[in-house]
């Protein structure tokens, strides 16, 4: 697998990215914004996630064997996802019997 | 890889019948050499000792299981103690024995032979994942001694996270540890599988046990991690009330069936897609045929793997799950019979007409294929919706995973250990002794879980100590059938540790199987291969060489 040599300032500027993030998160966690607290947390997260797969794991300018492993990670997690929604998202609909 | 110095040391060496003088097993000596070792064949020596060893102490459990079961009181037993008993044999035998059993012993002495490699892609990681299980082992030993757990292997909350006060969060430690164990092994079968092959071996050239391992791999590195989360939150559920499991805090206990099962299930896969693989070798060995439609029996493998992280929720009918997501689950469940039927029918389509020899590991691969196809037809039974509902949590449903785990995993584990006993010793086994324990096991197996299958359907709870009198003609028989299938499983143990110094000398082929297994000498040398292997032919391209005399005429 050839190596990837990415130069130092990427790797401080993907830091100052993150940090920016993190300081993001914070200002957001005062801010009320309803229901969309949560996906606004869970979205910042996500793109700080790819950040540090991308540039720190070295998956960006690596062979397209390692996205499909971290992919098929990913659709195993939302497998798991979908399926919990299944459940849970049609539970109620019958009702309680005798209630 | 070219012929390295002590290769050709080793091959200059050579015994008079050609045989090298030097193998893995005699290059170095002492208890260093074994415990760090990054020899593959080694390790996997060292784990078919310690797995054999979680073996007997399951089979134990077992044992005082059915000893308690041959009377409807309960006379021998406690309640609570016997709670123990059948929690620390599941726990023992599923996550201790199945789930390392052929992926870390078959599986870690051949897949580098198979595919002409050297090594594992990580001997280091190998070795370290021995030992990461050997710890997890000692937890779970060490919370027996100390009264043990008593939740059942599933380790349902509310029961686990509430109310029972026995050594929960130790065995879960102990499972979570020898959880890694398992990441890594099926890490460094993958990495090996697709970067060490030999030149010429291409993915279609590979034999069907290296599919069968690389699809239980994929299920141990995106199945295991979450087994893993869902027994971590058990503890923190226990230890600081943090609300994932408990609806008072807001939290649902169904969750952690869903997270349980998640891995769970697939685990199945684990247990019975390497004796898969195994059944495959063995029935085209002894068949000498090509095994019948290759591709679909190589991707069936992959197919099982991936749907099986389709139907877990088949586990939980009952359980208050909504019923819509009980029907997506009831019919995705009977979708995994189309990849197991594929490969039961490319079995026998590979019998039929084939030049069949009833030696000792072809018994056991025609019981798997039996035992196998009564296990999975029952699960689809229990897949249906009013079938499960009724017979959910009888003897039913341990009459049904008993046929694949034993009747299935455990006959192709041991029909494995037959077949490669030569290669990986240099010994062969007495040939009568090893067939009568086939037979042995075949009839003990049956008598012990048929009887199961009725006792469930007329009622007969799991998990109890005691039970209504009717109900003890069947059990009697059950427990009957349990020291047969048991005195069975004595037999390989006396006749293989026999063989290991009585045991006449194998040649590097006994069975005239294709494979570059058998290419190279019995035991093989500490570089597998002395010269770089380069495949040229598909697979199972038999009629192959003659079968050694010594083996045809019987020791």
């Amino acid at each position: 697998m050839p190596a990837h040599v990415q130069p130092v300032r990427v790797y401080f500027g993907v830091f100052a990215a993150l940090m920016a993030f993190t300081a993001l998160t914070v200002f957001a966690s005062f801010v009320n914004l309803g229901h969309a607290n949560t996906f606004v947390a869970l979205g910042i997260a996500a793109a700080k996630a790819t950040l540090v797969i991308l540039y720190f794991m070295h998956v960006k300018g690596n062979t397209k064997l390692v996205p499909v492993v971290i992919l098929s990670g990913l659709f195993f997690l939302l497998l798991l996802f979908l399926f919990l929604a299944a459940d849970y998202g049609t539970r109620g609909w019958l009702g309680v019997p005798g209630r | 890889m070219t012929t390295t110095p002590s290769a050709a040391r080793t091959a200059g060496a050579a015994m008079p019948d050609g045989s090298p003088r030097t193998h893995y097993l005699n290059a170095t000596y002492g208890l260093k050499s074994w415990l760090l070792t990054r020899d593959h064949k080694r390790i996997a020596l060292l784990y078919l000792v310690s797995i054999s060893v979680f073996f007997a102490l399951g089979g134990l459990m077992a044992v005082l299981i059915r000893m308690e079961l041959a009377t409807p009181e309960g006379d021998l037993f406690q309640p609570d103690i016997y709670n123990r008993l059948f929690t620390m044999h599941g726990v023992l035998m599923i996550f201790f024995f199945l789930i390392p059993g052929i992926p870390a012993v078959l599986g870690n002495f051949l897949i580098p032979l198979m595919i002409g490699a050297r090594d594992l892609a990580f001997p280091r990681i190998n070795l370290l994942s021995w030992y990461l299980y050997s710890i997890g082992g000692l937890f779970t030993l060490w919370a027996l001694l100390h009264g043990g757990v008593d939740t059942g292997w599933t380790f349902y909350t509310p029961l686990s996270t509430n109310y029972v006060n026995t050594s929960v969060i130790t065995v879960g430690v102990g499972i979570f540890i020898a959880g890694f164990s398992s990441i890594l092994t099926g890490l460094n079968f993958v990495v090996t599988i697709h970067r060490m092959r030999a030149p010429g071996l291409t993915w279609f050239r590979l034999p069907l046990f290296v599919w069968g391992a690389y699809a239980t791999s994929l299920i141990q590195i995106l199945g295991t991690p979450v087994i893993a989360i869902a027994i971590l939150l058990v503890a923190a559920e226990r230890t600081l009330h943090i609300g994932i499991f408990d609806p008072k805090l807001g939290g649902d206990p169904i969750l952690f069936q869903h997270l349980f099962w998640f891995y769970s299930h697939p685990a199945v896969y684990i247990m019975i897609l390497p004796s898969m693989g195994v059944v495959s070798e063995l029935v085209a060995t002894f068949s000498r045929k090509p095994i019948f439609g290759y591709k679909f029996v190589a991707f069936a493998s992959i197919g099982i793997a991936v749907l099986g992280f389709f139907v877990w929720g088949h586990h939980m009918f009952v359980s208050g799950q909504s019923i819509y997501a009980g029907v997506i689950f009831s019919v995705l469940s009977m979708l995994v019979a189309v990849p197991s039927a594929i490969k039961v029918f490319n079995w026998t389509a590979t019998l039929y007409k084939g030049s069949i020899s009833w030696d000792t590991p072809m018994l056991y691969a025609l019981g798997f294929i039996g035992l196998f196809t009564i296990g999975g037809l029952t699960g689809v039974m229990l897949a249906t919706l009013g079938i499960d509902a009724h017979v959910h949590d009888t003897y039913f449903i341990i009459a049904h995973f008993h046929y694949i785990m034993v009747g299935g995993a455990i006959m192709g584990y041991l029909g494995g250990l037959h077949f490669w006993w030569p290669k990986i010793t240099g010994r062969m086994y007495p040939l009568f002794w090893s067939k009568l324990s086939a037979i042995v096991i075949f009839i003990g197996f049956n008598v012990t879980f048929f009887p199961q299958f009725i006792l469930g359907y007329l009622g007969m709870p799991r998990r109890y100590h005691s039970y209504p009198p009717e109900f003890q003609v069947l059990n009697v028989m059950s427990s009957a059938g349990a020291t047969v299938l048991g005195l069975g499983y004595l037999m390989p143990l006396v006749y293989f540790i026999w063989s290991i110094r009585y045991g006449p000398k194998a040649p590097s082929n006994p069975w005239g199987a294709t494979g570059l297994e058998w290419q190279t000498t019995s035991p093989p040398p500490v570089e597998n291969f002395l010269t770089q292997p380069i495949v040229t032919a598909p697979p199972y391209t038999y009629p192959a060489p003659k079968r050694a005399p010594e083996v045809t005429r019987g020791v």
